[in-house]
């Protein structure tokens, strides 16, 4: 026993970290489902992806986000250190605000995207999927006054979606909920003691009405177990990284490693992309004079971008998993590749994401589907059909207060 | 209010080359000096009363094709004055001394075995030399450039390298990169000569003998000049140059101001992006322009000028990471009479104190961690020989550099250990020139760290940023500025920290104006 636990020491550094809500968390995860991000235990599912999937689309489920990296800049250059980095113009940003936004190289190829969310006159909060505090400190260097601070274990984060999140949150105590509108944040106090700050914010990844739900990790569980008390009747369950796959291609959201690679972490010559590619040419604002990346990206608008991320609506029901695209049925032409798909039970529709060769776009697309009966391969060549607007996106998920279920 | 062509930024050398080039050309140029004189690290002070000195003490690379189109010698600059010999110094007075230059030069205190070596080794380094020669004056081709006008500058030197011949193709693509310390070993025996023909690869830089990098090739740099790099002292000093300079600027137009330090280039900001707009003096006075162009060193340039706001984060990142620091401290003594140096009948060289090779090695190995040389490796000119007038009549001016001297020292520099290396200098000196503490009326050592301040040079460094290989050629200061435009339209480089370097030579000056030449800059005004 002594040697398999001296091995163990050797990768103690390797372990998975467990989130602030773990405690409460792991007790759902009856499959010992888990997965991992950013170093902690993550759950991929907790009991089934459909189960949860439908939780979300016909009431409400919470999705772990605490190990998501939450960074705090502040100081009187805060906004300047921002406005250089990131492709978007957050001057006009209010306090109480938040906004999606990416930032790129100088290249122009992006680094990550996330959410700022403006805290104070000189103070904001600034989200990502990976780790990115060396980016943020190389932006930050010659800026006299800004102060960058890492939050990441320092914050609990549970998103919590579905149609009826308001509702849930207002029985839980949070009165006014219902005037919080999207891209707004708010401060509550957790059962009504101004001690335990919580912070929402209307915005999630889901494309549905939802909120993010942001505590000191000493008041977490209280959190938990005061939203599952008031979510009890609603069928309140924790959603995995699984069903969140499934909730944002149906909203049209992008994730890194699969729509795009982090352009810091590509090592092969523009396999990274620019936001023009992604899709994501609404957050690049050429009014502002300078930004990182500014130079390359107004050259790529104007050459336009060699491919463009697209949402596709594919005929049949087999899921065209990392399939070719071509430019016709007898498949003459590679034009482009899925990346993402799912047979969408609340669209009912065969959606995908994909990467097309921008000057295709204009003609047919068809995708060479390789699936099994039975463990026999088939091969199907479906036509796609191009989707401009968001697959989901009831009006509640905008709407001002959301409408009562 | 007053609008310029072009506003540049430092008044030495470059600055004044540069903006005579583009007055000449028909522009409205003005030139802006931080400090009092012009001439920056050439420039003549008075350090102590009636004694004068510069802190570049000889010239070895004037370029002679700047010297004729300014015009210089009608100014008064003669770039013909013949070299002083090269003194490798002994305590026991058996110097190495090395006179005239080229295929023409006597060398003495060596073997016949060293001296025939070094008729060899003076003939391959003159063909390598002159294999790069015309590239120090050429705008170098963009990394990743599909131009064929600037790739064709990489298939020049790929055919001035072909036709050295198989072998000397060969040897020149060994040696460029090689240790000083190899290339010495291999050919000589006295180590005096080494460190002597070493020094000049070395000096400036944060190398020494063994470091692999580009000590050889910044020694066939410094051999770009009319006499293959041997060091001259015009008539009338290194003041002299700078006036011809001066009134050669004066001449074709420029507009000089001194005393006037720019704080900010100003960059007009609108939805079409960025571009220079003009200057701001710390006076708070403003002066408009099409285009700015720096003298200055890259750091100051774009961190304190333009503004990490106006930029790209790596780049910025690669400014910031340039090796910037100064490694040499200059000794300017004031002496009651001509000093004796032991076995010398008279001082009128260049005499540099490393009586080995590893000498240099070792004084860099304290310098490496913070401190000053324990034991100092110098190079040595009594400028009033040749330029009276640098002094009182009958008294002289010793000027020397001292290796190596950090710019940071590790315990920070005061007052007290700067008074300690200066004793230790003079210690060094006194074993060469027993005499030395009886003339000396007046003594100021300038640290690094003096240089940075008085001369407004980041790190103190003579060339603004080191002469490695990292950052020379398409590389210098580093890639997206490399070619004097930068990524700002109507900002340009022209300073040391630009291709093809440091020294008082007039190339980053002379490109910068051809390249602001050929291209106008755009502008949305």
């Amino acid at each position: 026993m002594k040697s398999n636990s001296d091995m163990t020491e050797a990768y103690i550094d390797e372990q998975l970290k467990v989130t602030h809500f773990h405690p409460r968390s792991s007790k759902f995860n009856v499959r010992d489902a888990w997965g991992l991000w950013n170093g902690f235990k993550f759950a991929d599912y907790y009991y089934d992806v459909d189960f949860e999937y439908f939780c979300v689309r016909n009431s409400c489920g919470t999705y772990d986000i605490c190990p998501m990296q939450k960074y705090y800049i502040t100081g009187a250059d805060a906004e300047a250190m921002l406005n250089r980095m990131v492709t978007r113009d957050i001057s006009k940003l209010k306090i109480g605000r938040v906004t999606y936004l990416c930032w790129c190289t100088d290249d122009g190829r992006m680094i990550d995207d996330g959410t700022v969310f403006k805290l104070g006159p000189d103070s904001y909060m600034l989200t990502s999927g990976s780790p990115c505090i060396a980016w943020f400190k190389k932006g930050a260097f010659g800026f006299a006054d800004v102060k960058i601070t890492d939050m990441s274990d320092k914050i609990a984060a549970l998103a919590f979606q579905g149609p009826t999140t308001c509702e849930v949150l207002k029985k839980m105590g949070l009165d006014g909920i219902e005037t919080l509108n999207p891209f707004n944040f708010r401060h509550f106090s957790l059962n009504g003691d101004s001690d335990k700050k919580l912070m929402v914010s209307r915005t999630g990844f889901t494309g549905d009405l939802g909120y993010e739900l942001w505590i000191a990790p000493e008041f977490a569980l209280e959190l938990w177990d005061a939203l599952y008390q008031a979510g009890e009747d609603y069928l309140i369950h924790p959603y995995g990284e699984f069903a969140t796959g499934m909730l944002r291609l149906e909203a049209g959201f992008i994730l890194p490693g699969l729509e795009f690679n982090e352009a810091l972490k590509t090592v092969r010559f523009q396999h990274d992309q620019t936001p023009f590619e992604l899709n994501l040419g609404w957050l690049v604002d050429f009014k502002k004079p300078h930004f990182n990346g500014r130079t390359a990206l107004l050259k790529e608008k104007e050459h336009g971008p060699e491919f463009t991320l697209v949402k596709l609506d594919i005929e049949g029901n087999k899921c065209a998993e990392e399939s070719y695209l071509y430019n016709n049925k007898k498949l003459d032409k590679h034009i482009g590749y899925i990346t993402s798909t799912i047979w969408s039970p609340v669209v009912k529709a065969n959606i995908a994401l994909a990467m097309v060769q921008t000057k295709y776009l204009k003609g047919d697309i068809w995708a060479e589907i390789y699936y099994t009966k039975e463990m026999r391969p088939h091969l199907k060549v479906a036509k796609c059909t191009l989707r401009d607007k968001p697959f989901w996106a009831p009006a509640r998920t905008r709407a001002k207060p959301p409408l009562p279920i | 209010m007053n609008h310029y062509d072009t506003i540049i930024i430092g008044g030495g050398h470059n600055g004044l080359v540069c903006g005579t080039y583009l007055a000449k050309n028909g522009e409205k140029v003005l030139v802006l000096e931080a400090s009092n004189e012009l001439g920056g690290l050439a420039a003549t002070r008075e350090f102590a009363p009636g004694f004068k000195a510069s802190v570049a003490h000889t010239l070895f690379q004037f370029s002679d094709k700047v010297a004729k189109d300014l015009k210089l010698a009608s100014f008064g600059f003669d770039i013909n004055t013949s070299p002083m010999a090269n003194v490798s110094l002994n305590v026991e007075g058996e110097h190495v001394i090395l006179e005239g230059w080229g295929a023409s030069s006597t060398l003495t205190g060596v073997s016949d075995k060293d001296a025939e070596k070094y008729r060899e080794y003076q003939q391959l380094l003159k063909r390598f030399s002159d294999v790069l020669k015309p590239f120090w004056l050429k705008t170098m081709p963009r990394i990743g450039s599909s131009s064929f006008k600037e790739n064709l500058t990489f298939a020049h030197l790929g055919i001035k390298m072909r036709m050295l011949g198989k072998k000397d193709m060969g040897e020149f693509m060994r040696v460029a990169t090689l240790p000083a310390r190899d290339l010495m070993d291999e050919n000589f025996d006295s180590e005096q000569l080494k460190a002597l023909l070493s020094w000049d690869g070395l000096i400036g830089s944060k190398m020494a003998p063994r470091s692999p990098n580009a000590t050889i090739l910044a020694l066939l740099y410094r051999m770009s000049g009319i006499h293959e790099g041997a060091h001259s002292l015009p008539i009338g000093g290194i003041e002299n140059l700078v006036q011809a300079l001066q009134t050669a600027a004066i001449n074709s137009g420029v507009e000089i101001k001194t005393g006037a330090k720019v704080n900010k280039i100003i960059i007009q900001a609108d939805e079409n992006g960025l571009k220079t707009n003009g200057v701001e003096l710390e006076s708070g006075e403003i002066f408009t322009s099409t285009r700015v162009v720096s003298a200055i060193d890259p750091q100051r340039t774009f961190i304190d000028l333009v503004g990490v706001q106006n930029l790209e984060i790596d780049f910025v990142h690669r400014i910031k990471r340039l090796r910037c620091d100064g490694y040499v401290a200059k000794l300017h003594l004031a002496l009651s009479d001509l000093p004796k140096f032991v076995g010398l009948d008279k001082p009128d060289g260049r005499m540099v104190i490393s009586d080995e090779l590893d000498a240099i090695e070792f004084a860099f190995d304290d310098a490496k961690y913070g401190e000053p040389s324990k034991k100092p490796v110098m190079e040595i000119v009594i400028p009033s020989l040749s330029d009276p007038s640098l002094a009182p009549s009958g008294q002289h001016v010793l000027s020397a550099h001292v290796m190596y001297v950090p710019y940071k020292h590790k315990d920070g520099w005061s007052e007290k250990n700067k008074a300690e290396l200066y004793e230790r200098v003079v210690d060094t000196l006194e074993r060469y020139v027993p005499d030395i503490r009886e003339i000396i009326i007046h003594g100021e050592l300038l640290t690094p760290l003096d240089l940075d301040k008085r001369y407004h040079i980041n790190g103190g460094h003579w060339h603004h940023t080191e002469m490695s290989i990292s950052q020379m050629l398409m590389m210098r200061p580093t890639y997206e500025a490399a070619q004097y435009s930068t990524l700002i339209p109507g900002l340009y480089l022209c300073g040391a920290g630009s291709h093809p370097g440091g020294g008082l030579m007039g190339g980053p000056g002379h490109n910068a104006a051809k390249e602001i030449m050929k291209t106008k800059v755009k502008v949305n005004s």
